[in-house]
């Protein structure tokens, strides 16, 4: 087989950032949209380190500012959603259409 | 950092391990969109965390593994897990998984995956075979000098956003301020 080499790894990145992406444009469930989003964070995550070993570690140092981000995000994220469902007795997105009038 | 990997402590069976951790990677991605029970996702999503540490470690990125794990998979998925429990699933257990645009929604994404494969069949050449500089030894020393030298200025913004970050989280969640 062929030695695996940058670009099996972003072939793999980028196959799991088309997942993360039809998890976000087609599920209802907003717990879900958001563990969505992390797995497109974590492929551009897997896209840093593999360039990280081409050039450096600057990737890697990146990858750690993008955790940092992924968890303010998932705390905001979570906040919205549980004042969300205090208000609306839901999880569906499709169910938040107030501004949709 | 002077001791290059010795020809003797080559890894051995990479691409066995390159297309396990991968293939366990992107089939805990598809459980992750498709089971209908929010709890059954976010434990396919710490397994596929868990594989995706180990391919960092397979690029020579062992603090970026080790973070991976702790705050990941540690931190972030039991908050994902505590909110799945505060909020109740009955009620969506018994509804459609699907909104009514998936069918644009995944063509969409399909034509995303498209435009990466052109992407990568002729920007092949562009990423080449090479390894720079896999030094395991002295990874953390080194991610950690970069991280108070260089990216000072960085380091203390991502503070501040995580800062901001709680502040909201506890202002969101609050019933009443």
């Amino acid at each position: 087989m062929a030695p695996i080499g940058t670009l099996h790894y972003l072939v793999v990145a980028a196959a799991l950032f088309i997942l993360g992406v039809i998890g976000v444009l087609t599920r209802r469930n907003v717990v879900i949209i958001l563990m969505s989003i992390e797995l497109i964070l974590n492929a551009v995550n897997l896209n840093l380190v593999a360039f990280s070993r081409l050039w450096g570690l600057h990737g890697q140092v990146f990858a750690i500012f993008v955790i940092t981000d992924a968890a303010a995000e998932a705390a905001v994220g979570l906040g919205i959603l549980i004042a969300f469902f205090r208000n609306k007795e839901t999880v569906n997105v499709d169910e938040v259409d107030l501004l949709k009038w | 950092m002077e001791q290059a990997i010795q020809p003797g402590m080559q890894p051995v069976a990479t691409t066995f391990f390159f297309y396990l951790l991968s293939g366990l990677t992107l089939l805990s991605g598809v459980f992750v969109i498709t089971r209908k029970n929010p709890v059954h996702s976010a434990l396919a999503l710490i397994f596929g965390l868990l594989a995706q540490a180990g391919l960092y470690l397979m690029l020579y990125a062992p603090f970026v593994a080790g973070v991976q794990i702790i705050l990941y998979a540690g931190g972030i998925m039991v908050l994902f897990l505590f909110v799945i429990m505060l909020v109740n699933l009955e009620r969506s257990q018994r509804e459609e998984r699907f909104n009514k645009q998936w069918v644009v929604g995944l063509v969409a994404a399909v034509a995303l995956g498209v435009l990466f494969v052109v992407v990568y069949v002729k920007g092949k050449a562009l990423f080449p075979y090479r390894i720079a500089q896999p030094l395991e030894n002295s990874n953390t020393q080194q991610i950690g000098v970069m991280l108070y030298g260089q990216y000072m200025f960085a380091f203390e913004i991502a503070s501040l956003l995580l800062l901001v970050a709680i502040i909201g989280a506890v202002v969101m969640a609050k019933k009443r301020i």
